[in-house]
């Protein structure tokens, strides 16, 4: 009789083991592991005037319109700034989803820039852990406004260049965060200045809502220059998301959007009220 | 108490191969796209990794799908589909459960297209709702496979939508799935 009772036990067991296996269990099994990549680390592909690793996917074409008024202590004389304004038109293309090229054109100091950015590493957990994203900028921008400072004014003087490794991380769905260690060489200097310039970037994003999200960045300059007459970067703006547009609503002390300029030769004094409002306009075909 | 001892054992041996034989068939590589018609847009995203499998001794099936397996025309919309709607970050995982009656023709493996009644859940960014369609089930040289297409309510599973893009999001999205199965096991 015991033989019999556990007979039927073993069956009822091997009989459970085979019936009682929820299909959805074992679909989830059946998945496995799988690498799930961060997504919208940053929205844009600028935080505020400073890259982020964002890159364009293939074929995307971007068309960012910016603004940097004067400075908002002017008083009302210049309608707080507004009377003047800095233009930046830009067209960024994604050449792979992990190569974008973009050409722009900023009217203070007539400067044309161009830049290809390269994504190396995406954050990821899963099947393949890592802990960050990262991605490779290097632009070039050209005067063409004449500069009356220098006596001999050649192209070569008029050329800059600027590289920088941006290393990002999302630390939650509402936290973002970036490192930028930034490289500048300037073929042509006052005197008293550096031809190359050592400046490490921070930049964060929050979200408010599904929607609106505050930006910060801050370029501090690791290159000492003798008598330097130029400030830290310093930005916070608002990022408003509509469908295909992102709207970044700025106040930064740097009144150019050409990474050599705002990072090495911002003159605006933050905390002293020199301030520049302006936005960025962004739409995505 | 030898006879018996030997039945029970043959009995064993029978139920065990018969439960061992049920007829599972599973797909790794299913397909569902959702459609949605707006005023001012369509939206269309496929998604090729779908996991489903069918039951045909109980009449059970069952999908589970990741949601940024979804792939847009626009890689932009696919962010936001994720980012914004889906919040695939946290509901990472569609899945729907159903039963449904067995033809005896189907339970046979007979060749010949089964319309069969499905009533299950179905489960989207975290929120399970009943869910009742209709099913094909076509059995063509021993191979299984499976079609439908349903209505999903948007706001049934307090998936928001702004009124800016009011007018171009549907609020039904229509979905189409199919899965070539396999047999599981």
């Amino acid at each position: 009789m015991k033989k019999l009772i556990f007979t039927a036990f073993i069956l009822a067991c091997t009989f459970s083991a085979y019936a009682q296996d929820d299909l959805l269990d074992l679909l989830n099994e059946e998945q496995g592991e799988q690498t799930d990549y961060a997504i919208a680390t940053f929205k844009g592909q600028r935080l505020i005037n400073g890259h982020t690793v964002v890159t364009r996917k293939k074929s995307e074409l971007e068309f960012l319109i910016s603004h940097r008024f004067g400075r908002v202590n002017s008083g009302i004389k210049e309608f707080f700034g507004l009377d003047a304004a800095n233009v930046r038109f830009s067209l960024e293309y994604g050449l792979t989803d992990g190569i974008t090229a973009g050409i722009g054109r900023n009217s203070l100091q007539k400067v044309y820039d161009g830049f290809v950015k390269y994504n190396l590493l995406r954050q990821s957990t899963g099947k393949v852990n890592m802990p960050f994203t990262v991605t490779g900028l290097s632009s070039i921008a050209i005067r063409t406004a004449d500069n009356f400072d220098f006596e001999d004014d050649d192209f070569a003087s008029k050329v800059s260049y600027t590289h920088q490794i941006l290393v990002a991380r999302k630390l939650n769905e509402k936290f973002s965060v970036q490192i930028s260690p930034t490289f500048v060489h300037r073929n042509k200097i006052l005197e008293n200045q550096a031809n190359d310039i050592f400046a490490l970037g921070f930049g964060g994003r929050m979200k408010l809502s599904q929607r609106i999200a505050l930006n910060a960045e801050y370029f501090y300059r690791l290159t000492d220059e003798l008598d330097s007459q130029f400030n830290d970067a310093i930005g916070i703006g608002l990022e408003i998301e509509t469908g295909g547009h992102v709207f970044h609503l700025n106040f930064t002390n740097a009144r150019s959007m050409a990474e050599r300029a705002f990072i090495t030769e911002t003159t605006g004094d933050f905390f002293n009220g020199d301030i520049h409002f302006g936005f960025n306009i962004s739409r995505v075909f | 108490m030898k006879v018996s001892r030997i039945f029970l054992a043959l009995t064993m041996f029978l139920i065990t191969l018969s439960v061992s034989a049920q007829k599972r068939y599973l797909t790794r590589t299913g397909h569902v796209k959702f459609f949605s018609s707006a005023p001012l847009e369509d939206i269309e995203a496929h998604n090729g990794k779908v996991l489903s499998i069918v039951d045909l001794d109980k009449g059970e099936v069952a999908v589970d799908m990741l949601m940024k397996g979804f792939e847009f025309e626009k890689k932009l919309m696919q962010e936001h589909f994720n980012e914004n709607y889906m919040e695939s970050g946290k509901y990472p995982k569609s899945t729907f459960k159903g039963k449904f009656e067995v033809p005896d023709g189907l339970k046979n493996m007979v060749d010949g297209a089964y319309e069969v009644d499905v009533t299950g859940e179905i489960s989207i960014h975290g929120v399970k709702k009943p869910l009742s369609t209709k099913a094909t089930l076509t059995v063509a040289n021993s191979q299984l496979s499976g079609e439908l297409i349903f209505n999903v309510r948007v706001k049934d599973h307090e998936i928001s939508i702004p009124k800016v893009v009011v007018r171009n999001i549907a609020e039904v999205v229509e979905v189409t799935a199919s899965f070539n199965y396999e047999v599981y096991k």
